[in-house]
């Protein structure tokens, strides 16, 4: 039997670009280029792993996003996904995590999948929740926040470093994982990866083929509402000395001034 | 008044810090209560401890499942709580098991739900968060519009104050639901005697710049002279020079201390998105185009070999 592996992937602005709001307080993606969240990359490696390990396995990258978001699946093919779907809707726009985790729930039971891998946390909204919320939806286990995992016999197995201990994690398929930055370096995409992305196959889904309402999403459906943003005002200059032998010495001194020691 | 309920984060039977800044925060949009999941028989003495910074009633729960399985006992604990008490705002510390939790109480309960809020205040339709966001360059401020309010709260938002209230201990039995990941093992970290880093007034940290595990040393020293928590950044940790659980950064730990030491980083965003909060930023480095620089109020172009080691004498002669 094909293990469906399904991986959720972001698209999110550029971190070393200048990101800002529009006018209605959402992110400008017009200001900034937009690109595959970076630790997505992580849960596409994974997948691609599991993948390989695995007898006859199926990766499908799931995305929710702007028409642009195309790119960011295109990435994950070009690095061995075999195919994408896209959820697209300009009701979508402005929807908050709960909407957005509703919207991605529908799409993966229409998929169809064994096991959902998701990335830590995006590099934009930067939650973190989404996976414990695909969970909470799918009613599965989440076998979360994972620096290593494997699947074998219908068990998905992981070590999840936390705060205060390391835990060996274990669920029966199907669950939802998430791994971090720790679970392994992200392959490139090669030449004929890249050549190969452009005749995999990319289902488009909007709103109706979910079967969900537009007014259950979108700014108006999100049961948060940003009341403002404000750029941070610019740190003042500091002061920079270099140090010519007593450099320690007046780093003390500007300590000791500010009453630290 | 309306119950604020907070969940508290305990660790080898005591509280721990964020909870008592939570509690704290609590006070300034209703009245607040704690919940205690799975402390044995330290709960007692955490529920005082709650008590002494304000919770009125200390709702405890114990049982394996808090330990043996994954998240979802807690969020079975706080919903049910939550539901019976019908509070008016859910506070959670913005860890990432404690985020977690939060999100899946605010799916159970038809709640919004906002993370890792810096500051919290009262407003005129509930409480107001303040999200410190793209690596601290902007602040959104934002509210949950539908249901009971769930927020999570980064460490180091608010000084926790002691409130003297009752604390009286109510035990609840929590219906658990299962599906939940199985603990197969757990492997405490051992305490290095160090504050946590992201409790610590003081964090002290090392990059590539230290060059080597040994490197480390120096950045040790100057952190014990100061009472401070020592971090890394990711390209000290890849390297293995220092443990993960040290990192700080967009995949570390985002820290929000009084003072913030950087020596040998360089800067980069994802480590600014993990300390740029810090009140007063330091830093030692012997490029002077280094793009830290641009976020200090104090910068030493130099040798952190030479710099650190002199500043460690000056502040033990003091
Ligand atoms: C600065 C900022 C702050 C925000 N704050 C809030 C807030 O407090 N409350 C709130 O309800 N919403 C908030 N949002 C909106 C929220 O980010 C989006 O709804 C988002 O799609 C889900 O949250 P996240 O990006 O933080 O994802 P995370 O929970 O951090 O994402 C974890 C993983 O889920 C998967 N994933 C996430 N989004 C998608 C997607 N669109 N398509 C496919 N897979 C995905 C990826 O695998 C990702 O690695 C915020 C957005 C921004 C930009
Ligand atoms: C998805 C993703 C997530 C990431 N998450 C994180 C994260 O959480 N935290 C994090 O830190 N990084 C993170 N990174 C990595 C980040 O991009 C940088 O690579 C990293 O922060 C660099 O670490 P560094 O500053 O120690 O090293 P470098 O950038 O190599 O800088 C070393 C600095 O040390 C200085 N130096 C060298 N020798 C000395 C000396 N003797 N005395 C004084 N100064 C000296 C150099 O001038 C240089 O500025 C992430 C990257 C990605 C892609």
């Amino acid at each position: 039997m094909t293990l469906r592996i399904a991986v959720c992937v972001k698209y999110v602005p550029d971190a070393t670009g200048d990101r800002g709001f529009a006018d209605d307080l959402t992110v400008d993606r017009d200001e900034v280029d937009g690109l595959l969240s970076e630790l997505d990359e992580y849960a596409v490696e994974q997948a691609l792993r599991i993948s390989e390990e695995s007898d006859d396995a199926e990766v499908t990258v799931v995305t929710v996003g702007p028409d642009d978001a195309k790119d960011a699946l295109r990435k994950a093919l070009s690095m061995g996904a075999d195919k994408a779907v896209h959820v697209n809707d300009d009701d979508i726009h402005g929807t908050d995590v709960i909407g957005t985790s509703a919207i991605l729930a529908k799409a993966l039971e229409k998929t169809g999948f064994d096991l959902v891998l998701c990335g830590m946390a995006s590099t934009d909204g930067t939650m973190g929740v989404l996976p414990a919320l695909l969970a909470e939806r799918l009613n599965l286990p989440q076998v979360t926040l994972l620096s290593e995992v494997s699947v074998e016999d219908g068990l998905v197995k992981g070590r999840r470093d936390g705060d205060a201990a390391t835990e060996l994690l274990e669920a029966p398929l199907p669950a939802v994982v998430s791994v971090t930055d720790q679970s392994g370096e992200a392959r490139y995409p090669s030449f004929k990866g890249i050549m190969a992305a452009k005749k995999k196959p990319v289902e488009e889904l909007d709103l109706d083929d979910l079967e969900i309402d537009a007014d259950e999403v979108g700014l108006a459906g999100s049961w948060t509402l940003v009341e403002s943003v404000a750029a941070r005002p610019a740190r003042t200059a500091g002061t920079i000395v270099t140090d010519e032998g007593d450099g320690g010495k007046q780093l003390a001194a500007f300590l000791s001034a500010q009453k630290f020691i | 008044m309306a119950e604020i309920l907070v969940l508290v984060d305990h660790a080898d039977g005591a509280v721990r810090k964020p909870a008592l800044e939570l509690l704290t925060l609590a006070r300034r949009i209703g009245e607040p209560t704690a919940v205690v999941l799975g402390a044995g028989e330290a709960a007692a003495s955490i529920a005082a401890t709650a008590g002494e910074y304000g919770a009125t009633t200390v709702y405890v729960a114990d049982g394996a499942e808090f330990a043996d399985q994954l998240v979802v006992p807690k969020v079975d604990a706080l919903t049910q709580i939550a539901k019976d008490k019908g509070v008016a705002a859910v506070l959670v510390t913005s860890s990432g098991e404690g985020k977690e939790v939060a999100a899946r109480v605010a799916l159970r309960l038809g709640s919004g739900l906002i993370t890792d809020a810096v500051e919290l205040e009262a407003g005129e339709n509930g409480p107001v968060a303040t999200q410190s966001v793209f690596a601290a360059s902007y602040q959104v401020k934002s509210a949950v519009s539908h249901g009971v309010p769930v927020i999570t709260v980064k460490p180091n938002s608010a000084a926790p104050e002691a409130a003297p209230a009752a604390g009286t201990i109510e035990n609840v039995t929590v219906a658990f639901t299962g599906n939940a990941a199985k603990v197969v093992s757990r492997t405490p970290r051992v305490s290095t005697g160090r504050p946590e880093l992201t409790e610590s007034a003081i964090v002290v940290s090392g990059g590539r710049g230290v060059g080597a595990a040994e490197g480390f040393a120096v950045v040790e020293k100057l952190a014990d002279s100061l009472g401070a928590a020592v971090g890394a950044s990711r390209a000290a940790v890849d390297a293995g020079w220092y443990p993960h659980s040290n990192q700080v950064g967009q995949t570390g730990k985002q820290v929000s201390p009084q003072l913030y030491i950087a020596a040998g980083i360089s800067g980069a965003i994802q480590h600014r998105a993990g300390m740029q909060t810090s009140k007063t930023i330091v830093a030692v480095n012997k490029d002077a185009e280094a793009p830290i620089f641009d976020l200090v109020d104090y910068g030493v172009v130099g040798d952190l070999f030479e710099v650190l080691p002199q500043l460690t004498d000056e502040i033990g002669a003091r």
